[in-house]
């Protein structure tokens, strides 16, 4: 009896999972229903205000490119620090995005802002490569002094059905983390179903992860409100089975300030007032920031402003 | 404007009573919205006005622009400014000539509009045709005004010194109030046959062939965004049109000097430049010219070094 249970009991789960495959199927014309009614709020001057704000201190300035230098990401950094010289009292953003192999750069470069450095692993964006390089992969990030680790899941597993795979990879690289914070990126745009980003939402949030995030930047879809409502649902859901506080991270295609205020919506009225920080919700964007402070610098000189007076980077 | 049409009676049986009902049909009236970006939207705001002719008959209900369907419009045309100041200036000759051709194919519905706004029938026709032959005009100029304006310059070096004229970007321009097609038509012509792309407020008294230009424009190969216009009040929009640091250059074509102060001071901010065309009369040749393309021109001086072979002491 004892024997027969052990086997069918997977030792390597500290949480109680169910079977993924019963996940909650998600009513997908419901869901673009409800996210389009968070367009639909009216938030004007110090509403917009303290919500811009708050915008800009949720974002995680990103660039993941072939072309990146050190140069480039030190840029990037003293924009974080420095979002814009003639506005007073803005906040900065919350973290730099970058590979691992400019860590390093970027954390001197940060110094003691509180700008927190956030890096792709695991092979991204792909995630096609053996575990033991995803791990070796999460484990030089870390050295080299990532607060963050941003992982890719095993699409082509996750559609073959392997679940358990999928759950041991993300669990073995949150191990790998050690403090560092584990946000699972999801690929939504290549999961194809609202059914089957939920099923991966639950089996990151089970299997570790500090925050989940829906998308590489690469891929097209990438974050929507829709596919965003569907796992901001799993993880209001997820609180209530255990009390466990997720994160969430959209990232890929929010570049409008509008957007991003109807995401801060949408955050407040599925998990309320204590996911409205960095702590636990974060936009993953390059060209936000600047539509951002645009937008900002609008409410204080009352005039419609152009990208040539914003630097790039 | 109550037409005959021909009486038919019909036999309606209607609870098993025969009666007779003279039908008659209920003119289907044009809905005048506005252009951005190659649609035609309804104004942001949902405001309308009804602007009447001199017989105090409403002439159609329009849209009354918002400064959000402004910055809509310069959103649309900044996006465009690429793509149109990239073309090869022959391509932006022949779309200007089809818009003639366009512009010809609906006369008689120009025609009637400007009746409908006070013209009398002679006047109406001579500016419709007034306004083919300018966009004529100018579309013959896309390509030749850069040989004209641009100069090859001796310097004092070895340098093949050169200035050629080139687009500013986007312009917003407030149309002339009085005539309504060919006011508009001179005014929007030479800035997009420079390469540029506007947002236009039409005449608040007289919009009707505003939103109809806008329709030929939208049919004939002009990519969207590159011509975008608003229906509204100037007093209500002006400030915004000089106040949008997205905009480089406006065009005020009225004479209030008080607008005309505004427009000075607020386009200092990023150094617009800023065009008067207040005393112009467009009825005659005064109201065509090359250099009404180089009011929205900038000129960018390139020096690209050469060896002196011809002088003394080149050689090879």
């Amino acid at each position: 009896m004892a024997v027969a249970k052990s086997i069918r009991t997977k030792p390597n789960l500290t949480i109680r999972q169910g079977d993924f495959a019963l996940s909650t199927r998600i009513d997908q014309v419901g869901v673009e229903e409800r996210a389009s009614r968070f367009t639909k709020r009216s938030i004007k001057n110090d509403a917009k205000e303290n919500g811009l704000k708050l915008v800009l201190n949720m974002i995680d300035l990103t660039t993941l490119e072939g072309k990146d230098t050190d140069g480039k990401v030190k840029q990037l950094c003293y924009k974080a620090m420095h979002p814009h010289d003639a506005l007073a009292d803005i906040p900065t953003v919350a973290a730099i995005c970058v590979y691992p192999s400019m860590v390093k750069v970027a954390k001197k470069a940060l110094g003691d802002s509180g700008i927190k450095v956030a890096s792709v692993a695991t092979a991204f964006p792909s995630g096609q490569a053996p575990r033991d390089i995803k791990i070796r992969d999460t484990k030089y990030a870390v050295n080299e002094g990532a607060d963050e680790v941003d992982m890719v899941i095993s699409r082509g597993k996750f559609h073959a059905g392997e679940y358990n795979f999928v759950f041991d990879e993300i669990a073995s690289i949150k191990e790998a983390c050690g403090d560092a914070r584990l946000k699972v990126i999801l690929e939504t745009g290549e999961l194809g179903t609202f059914d089957k980003v939920r099923r991966a939402s639950d089996i990151a949030m089970h299997a570790g992860a500090d925050f989940i995030k829906t998308s590489t930047g690469k891929i097209a879809p990438a974050a929507t409100m829709p596919v965003t409502l569907v796992m901001l649902e799993a993880i209001r859901d997820f609180y209530y089975k255990t009390g466990k506080m997720i994160g969430m991270k959209p990232a890929g295609g929010i570049s409008r300030s509008k957007l991003a205020l109807h995401y801060l919506v949408m955050v407040k009225e599925v998990l309320g007032e204590d996911w409205m920080s960095n702590e636990w919700f974060r936009f993953g964007a390059s060209s936000l920031a600047n539509d951002v402070l645009m937008q900002l610098m609008k409410l204080k000189t009352g005039q419609y402003q152009s990208a040539n007076y914003f630097s790039v980077d | 404007m109550e037409k005959e049409i021909k009486k038919s009676s019909l036999k309606v049986s209607e609870n098993g009573l025969e009666k007779t009902v003279s039908s008659k049909r209920l003119e289907v009236l044009k809905t005048y919205k506005i252009y951005i970006g190659g649609q035609f939207p309804r104004t942001e705001s949902g405001r309308y006005y009804q602007p009447v002719s001199a017989s105090g008959k409403i002439l159609a209900n329009v849209c009354l622009s918002s400064r959000k369907d402004f910055r809509d419009a310069v959103v649309s045309a900044r996006g465009a400014v690429s793509g149109w100041s990239g073309r090869a200036a022959f391509n932006r000759s022949q779309i200007l000539y089809r818009m003639a051709e366009m512009l010809e194919g609906r006369k008689a519905q120009f025609i009637d509009e400007l009746i409908q706004q006070d013209a009398t029938k002679a006047k109406a026709e001579k500016e419709v045709n007034l306004a083919i032959d300018r966009l004529i005009y100018y579309a013959g100029w896309c390509d030749k005004f850069q040989q004209l304006f641009s100069a090859v310059n001796p310097v004092a070096s070895s340098h093949f010194n050169f200035s050629v004229p080139e687009p500013t970007g986007v312009v917003s321009i407030i149309a002339p109030q009085g005539d309504s097609l060919l006011g508009l038509v001179s005014v929007i012509a030479p800035v997009i046959a420079g390469g540029n792309t506007c947002v236009v407020l039409a005449s608040e008294t007289k919009p009707l062939c505003a939103v109809t230009f806008a329709e030929v424009l939208n049919s004939s190969d002009l990519p969207g965004g590159v011509v975008n216009i608003l229906t509204g009040k100037p007093a209500e929009l002006a400030s915004w049109f000089v106040d949008h640091m997205d905009v480089n250059a406006t065009i005020y074509c009225e004479n209030n000097s008080e607008t005309k102060k505004m427009i000075r001071e607020k386009s200092a901010m990023n150094l617009k430049r800023i065009t008067f065309y207040d005393k112009i009369n467009w009825y005659t040749n005064e109201g065509e010219s090359p250099y009404f393309i180089m009011d929205t021109q900038e000129i960018k001086t390139t020096w690209h070094p050469v060896e002196n072979i011809a002088g003394a002491g080149g050689g090879y």
